[in-house]
């Protein structure tokens, strides 16, 4: 498997306050990457710095080997990187339908656009990617509408659409039942073929079940990384999680 | 509006007035002069009411379909009259297959050079980056045609060459109007494809959340620069119309002034609905109109219009069709199980 995205280096100043302090991270093609830490350890704004919703203070990132450090968020997701925010980020006057359309048609040239060329011809994939993640007998529906679950899940079904190479999900499950975590890890196996993820999520059963490799950041900087097991096993993170968490 | 909150209720098919209100006003304005036979001032008002309407139009494309609130729409409108003003003075020409489209390449030209500078930077301009860009644009030209005695200075150039479509010289009246309104039809027509394609899902939700849509992969700079430019289209158009219509264009037909009184056309009628703006430039220049006769009233009259216009903007952002138009139907619809509705 090849190095999908190669994070280096990477710092990021608030003023005074350093999130991060020279972050390396390498997530290889195929692989789901889980980033955990205590809260405040700058796993959301690594997650943001790679997908450019901040830029870095130093240090590189790059990803299929094109260095996008500087890149703006449109570059970025036209090289195929997809991110999911944190904060539940659907249109909620648009409905759920129109949402997923809106992220699938980003290729389209403005021209065809115009023309609505693909509107028709998009709407097997527009319903196929809403019954993947249950939402299809909703999809005329206002997206406000829905329930905060799945608003996530249209959220991810959005992210998704475009077909990206590496998925960015910040806290997928954060104010879901226990029944719709479930159901969102079982969602997201299924997509391991065809696109990689980074994931930063706080519960860590959740993130146990679906990641095959695991970054520990505290206080901005990489306190280990590893397999699940070897995670499981590492002193620095027991210590960390045992003192802190 | 981009700020606007989520619309509460869903509705699976939702009600649609927009295109009964549309029909209503369009057959109004057909009949319009066949009622006005007896009252040939009351056509020229007409005419003028459309000719600002299309004006208004255009703002409409710029805010209310894609959150940038441009003060500059009159720059482009007035622009737009003196060069074919200028044209018609110098060159002796009026013929309304060249006059118009160079009217229409001047809006182009000049909005995009706006937008090149205010909206085609790396990251997104704030509102209020644009709209005081459009507003000291408008601003500088007004202060600048106002000094320049080849444009008439502070006098403006009156006496605007007829308008021509072959020996046929266009003159106030019916003819006038028919053609006026023809022309804001196919622009209304244009217009109404575009917000409602997928370029328009786009601009509609770019102005819910333009970060978001940045990370789909959309250069939302583009979009806006696009919009933007063809609204100047709009405007020059009207402004050639109206230099044509009234025989005359002054400085202020490009300043400040006017500009905002498109942003009030359109927030009146109902900005983000194209008709709207059509109905706001209706009622404010009929009571305008009707307040000019009655001296004990019409000083007052800006200061009324300012005060309802705020009423209007605080508590019913939406406009007057506001009140008969549903959020979602105002944002549209682009797709669905059974297809676009």
């Amino acid at each position: 498997m090849s190095d999908l995205l190669e994070v280096r280096g990477v710092t990021k100043r608030f003023g005074t306050l350093q999130a991060l302090g020279g972050v390396d991270v390498t997530v290889r093609a195929g692989t789901f990457h889980g980033l955990i830490g205590p809260n405040g350890s700058g796993k959301s704004t690594l997650l943001k710095a790679i997908a450019g919703a901040h830029l870095p203070t130093s240090g590189t990132v790059h990803f299929g080997g094109t260095d996008i450090t500087n890149a703006t968020p449109y570059e970025r997701a036209r090289l195929g990187l997809s991110l999911k925010f944190q904060i539940t980020a659907v249109l909620p006057e648009l409905s759920v339908y129109d949402n997923v359309l809106l992220a699938l048609q980003a290729e389209q040239g403005v021209w065809a656009l115009i023309r609505s060329r693909s509107r028709h011809k998009m709407r097997d994939e527009v319903m196929h990617a809403l019954e993947r993640f249950r939402l299809a007998d909703r999809a005329d529906e206002l997206a406000g509408a829905l329930s905060h679950g799945e608003q996530q899940w249209l959220e991810i079904a959005m992210a998704l659409a475009p077909k990206p190479q590496l998925l960015l999900l910040d806290e997928p499950t954060g104010g879901m039942s226990p029944e719709e975590r479930r159901v969102t890890g079982e969602l997201l196996m299924p997509i391991k073929s065809t696109c990689s993820l980074v994931i930063v999520e706080h519960d860590l059963d959740f993130i146990r079940d679906i990641c095959d490799v695991l970054t520990v950041l505290d206080q901005g900087k990489v306190l280990d990384s590893g397999t699940v097991d070897e995670i499981q096993q590492s002193e620095k993170v027991q210590q960390v999680y045992t003192t802190r968490v | 509006m981009p700020t606007s909150p989520p619309s509460p209720a869903p509705s699976a098919r939702p009600a649609r007035i927009l295109p009964v209100i549309e029909t209503v006003v369009f057959a109004v304005a057909l009949a319009t002069p066949l009622l006005l036979t007896t009252q040939p001032e009351l056509i020229t008002l007409a005419t003028n009411v459309l000719i600002l309407s299309l004006l208004a139009i255009s703002f409409d494309l710029c805010w209310g379909y894609s959150g940038i609130m441009s003060f500059g729409q009159a720059l482009f409108f007035g622009v737009a009259g003196y060069a074919i003003a200028l044209i018609g003075r110098d060159l002796e020409f009026s013929q309304g297959w060249g006059t118009l489209p160079i009217a229409m390449g001047v809006g182009l030209l000049l909005s995009f050079a706006f937008a090149a500078f205010l909206l085609l930077g790396r990251r997104t301009p704030t509102v209020i980056f644009v709209s005081l860009g459009t507003l000291t644009g408008a601003y500088a030209a007004e202060r600048l045609v106002s000094g320049w005695q080849y444009v008439g200075a502070g006098n403006g150039l009156s006496s605007v060459k007829l308008l021509q479509w072959g020996a046929i010289e266009m003159v106030e009246g019916p003819a006038f109007y028919y053609m006026v309104l023809a022309i804001l039809g196919l622009c209304y027509g244009a217009s109404r494809y575009i917000v409602r394609s997928q370029f328009g899902l786009v601009l509609a939700g770019m102005r819910q959340n333009e970060e978001r849509l940045a990370f789909f992969g959309y250069r939302t700079q583009v979009f806006k620069a696009l919009i933007f430019s063809f609204a100047g289209v709009l405007a020059g158009l009207a402004g050639a119309l109206y230099s044509y219509h009234q025989g005359f264009i002054g400085p202020g037909n490009m300043g400040p002034g006017l500009s905002t009184t498109a942003v009030l056309y359109a927030l009146f009628g109902g900005s983000g609905t194209l008709i709207g703006p059509v109905i706001g430039a209706f009622l404010i220049e009929t009571i305008s109109y009707v307040l000019a006769d009655q001296d004990a009233i019409k000083q007052y009259w800006p200061v009324i219009l300012g005060v309802v216009l705020l009423v209007v903007v605080v508590f019913k952002p939406t406009g007057i069709l506001g009140f008969f138009v549903s959020p979602r139907e105002r944002i549209g619809s682009f797709g669905g199980r059974k297809g676009r509705r």
